[in-house]
């Protein structure tokens, strides 16, 4: 299947469990990435789903299986299924035997069909531990020295070097997939908005395109554009902010100073265009909840011609300033086979010179017929991962400035009725977005009612945090600021 | 280092003399809603304000008015409701002054919205001029702490009023919560409370931490704060205008038209 495509659940592959993992297996083998591993109810009985993508040909395929009471694990061949089949095991009670370590992800108390969940406490589990002497543990969170999301973080270190970092989340999840389930109902887009509030327009992109998906609607080329506007002013946001961050924790206050600004005037780009700051509203089923009309797109377009020189000239300066680039080249460094791996994707895994991008891979809306260069760097290190950055503000702006001044002149919206019930039945729906951060994948199942039976999101974070605790290996804890700042991960995104 | 000195000079004066001087904010940007009861006689399609809220801020029997009310509280501003009201009974005016020091003055009924007022004398002699405030981030979706961050910039300056953010709640003059408050985090606002010394106060930045957001009425949240810590000034909005964010702090400390 393609991207933000639906299909019959029957035409799924459903095969026994063993034969499943093989498949999964050989896929990821054969350059395969899981794009999301997960169990929902099909009629009635509780089945797993894998979602493949092929970015070398565009395509996505699912496959699935009974999931009985457990199944053989693929982690152990598979690494990047390792917080899949944790989910799995939390969630549902599923066991993928032989999993190295079945640690918590989120600590729920329901599941998404609203039975309880009995797990441990919020921060309670058999963590690695550093032993021996000379090991010890510093554990920072889950509340943090500055205005951050809550997380736990525990550093083993053998005197100052970092041997692991064990990351434990779970203190931002709200409940909402279990909120799903069942609708679509009024809260939907209010959900998909909030996902990770810094990727409304992403998030919002990437269900919409679900709904439509199985409500066979199509999208007029003017809405597609404006989302596509959005996403990438939500992009240089992010950007421009990540590299200031950077900056600041290097102790570079220059960049840190006047990207912190300008992140402010991407932001209030986009409140031009729909009054919020983050994009709320911006998206909707069926279109957009605003129109782009010229004066308003050259107006976003002067701002941006006006600001974007002073960006670059903020970003430049940490390449001219030798102690910051010593500060981050070879810190954080992730290996390209570590990468795929661990299924990185987004900034992180092109910074490791793996060139993955959904606005090439698997291109829809706007990106079908505009392409943007993909990025990427060798080194996997904090330098890689803020020049990645560097180069994808220069290729957002371009798309930009050449979308602001053509605009195609039609209508913004089809006219969607997001009334439950006209989703196509037992279907299954698949939409992935190039968010900031990276693949956003979000997968919606309808029941015989065309209801949501269960709504799968998958927001970068969930494969990227993995990477950062592999960045900090055989670092000092003094760099886990910059490599952190690095990855810029979400951790309600994460924890839903 | 000359081109340090060059870039500087190039990148400006940023920060506006707030409050002196207003900020403008985008014309799309919905502010404060301004609801008139009295249009709603005898309306030809009577609840549709109310099935086309998401999160059931909108009533049409209040108990106190027997109309039309509007809880900013819970409020995520998505306009849908004046969308849907064919009277203009609902309106949204561009305003970004929102905060409130009671809950209950935040359901709009028709009356003027009641601002924030000062902290009582004995914490506002001691809070006026230099406020340091613990920030704990429960359940949300991270907005809110962004632009709540974002008052660090130069554009807003937050420092410049001696108000600052610290890194521990034993430095700390009381807490500024977002999020509705999930289950998971509850313990760790209660810990952070408790950690602050008296007397300290209590600050909840928007719909989530005021009423639960998107999340009101999810087991995994708590509804908001409120019941956790006694709030003193409530920031409505999902998420709120950093300017929104910013004079509700200064007129909790009494500074709101002066600085
Ligand atoms: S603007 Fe506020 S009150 Fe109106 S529908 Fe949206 S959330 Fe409800």
């Amino acid at each position: 299947m393609r991207n933000a495509q639906a299909i019959p659940i029957r035409s799924i592959p459903l095969l026994p469990a063993e034969e499943f993992c093989v498949e999964v297996l050989e896929a990821v083998l054969h350059e395969a990435r899981l794009s999301a591993l997960f169990c929902a109810p099909v009629d009635g009985e509780l089945r797993l789903f894998a979602i493949l993508a092929e970015d070398r040909l565009g395509v996505l395929h699912a496959l699935s299986a009974p999931a009985g009471q457990a199944y053989p694990s693929l982690t152990p061949d598979c690494p990047q299924a390792h917080l899949f089949e944790r989910e799995i095991w939390e969630t549902w009670g599923v066991t993928p035997l032989g999993h190295p370590w079945l640690k918590p992800v989120r600590f729920p108390a329901r599941d998404p069909l609203g039975r309880e969940v009995l797990g441990p406490e919020i921060g309670q589990a058999r963590f690695m531990e550093a032993l021996g002497e000379g090991g010890h543990e510093v554990a920072v969170g889950p509340v943090h020295a500055g205005i951050i999301e809550p997380g736990h973080f525990r550093f083993l270190c053998h005197g100052e070097d970092v041997l692991h970092l064990e990351i434990s989340l779970g203190y931002q999840h709200r409940g909402i997939e279990r909120a799903l389930t069942g609708g679509p109902d009024p809260r939907f887009l209010q959900y998909m908005q909030t996902l990770a509030g810094d990727t409304t327009i992403g998030h919002a992109t990437a269900a919409c395109q679900n709904l439509e998906a199985l409500s066979g609607c199509d999208v007029p080329a003017g809405a597609l554009v404006f989302r596509a506007i959005a996403l990438e002013l939500e992009r240089l946001a992010n950007h421009a902010g990540d590299l200031g961050a950077l900056a600041m924790d290097v102790g570079f206050l220059p960049t840190s100073s006047f990207l912190g600004r300008i992140r402010g005037d991407f932001l209030n780009m986009t409140a031009k265009l729909c009054g919020s700051r983050f994009g709320r509203g911006l998206v909707k089923p069926g279109g957009t909840g605003f129109d782009l009309g010229q004066p308003r797109a050259e107006a976003v377009r002067a701002h941006l011609a006006q600001v974007f020189p002073q960006c670059m000239e903020a970003v430049e300066l940490l390449w001219s300033t030798p102690s910051v680039v010593s500060r981050f080249e070879r810190t954080g460094s992730v290996s390209r086979v570590d990468a795929l791996a661990l299924g990185l994707v987004g900034v992180a895994a092109r910074a490791c010179d793996v060139e993955i991008d959904v606005r090439q891979d698997f291109p829809v809306g706007a990106f079908a017929f505009s392409h943007i260069p993909v990025a990427v760097s060798q080194t996997g290190d904090v330098a890689a991962r803020a020049f990645v950055r560097h180069m994808e503000l220069l290729h957002s702006e371009k798309f930009l400035t050449e979308h602001l001044t053509h605009l195609p002149a039609c209508a913004n919206t089809c006219g969607f009725q997001a009334g439950v019930g006209n989703l196509a039945p037992n279907s299954l729906a698949v939409s992935l977005v190039e968010g900031w951060r990276g693949e956003i994948c979000h997968v919606a199942l309808t029941d015989a009612t065309g209801r949501f039976a269960a709504y799968k999101v998958v927001d970068p974070s969930f494969h990227n945090w993995a990477g950062l605790a592999m960045a900090l290996r055989n670092q000092q804890i003094s760099d886990f600021p910059i490599c952190n700042k690095s990855f810029s991960l979400s951790y309600c995104g994460h924890d839903l | 280092m000359i081109q340090h000195i060059i870039a500087r000079l190039r990148q400006g004066h940023r920060t506006l003399a707030f409050p002196q001087r207003q900020p403008e904010l985008p014309d799309r940007y919905p502010g404060r809603p301004e609801i008139n009861p009295a249009l709603c006689a005898d309306c030809e399609t009577r609840g549709a304000c109310v099935a086309a809220c998401p999160v059931g801020a909108i009533t049409l029997a209040d108990p106190q008015s027997g109309g039309l009310s509007l809880d900013l509280g819970r409020c995520l501003f998505c306009t849908q409701c004046a969308a849907a009201c064919p009277r203009g009974a609902i309106r949204f005016t561009g305003d970004y002054r929102l905060a409130a020091s009671r809950r209950e003055a935040l359901v709009l009924r028709g009356q003027p919205l009641e601002l924030a007022r000062p902290l009582p004398p004995e914490r506002l002699a001691l809070f006026r001029n230099s406020l340091k405030l613990r920030q704990v981030s429960a359940g949300g979706c991270n907005a809110c702490e962004l632009d709540t961050n974002v008052l660090g910039t130069l554009v807003f300056d937050l420092g410049r009023f001696g108000i600052q953010f610290v890194a521990s709640p034993r430095h700390a003059d009381g807490v500024l919560v977002t999020g509705p408050v999930s289950q998971n985090m509850r313990l760790g606002l209660e810990k952070t409370w408790a950690a602050a010394p008296s007397p300290r106060v209590a600050i909840a930045v928007g719909a989530c931490a005021i009423s639960g957001g998107p999340y009101a009425g999810h087991s995994e949240a708590s509804d908001g704060c409120a019941g956790l810590v006694p709030v003193d000034l409530f920031v409505p909005g999902c998420a709120p205008h950093p300017w929104t964010i910013l004079d509700g702090l200064l007129r909790l400390l009494g500074r709101g038209e002066t600085g």
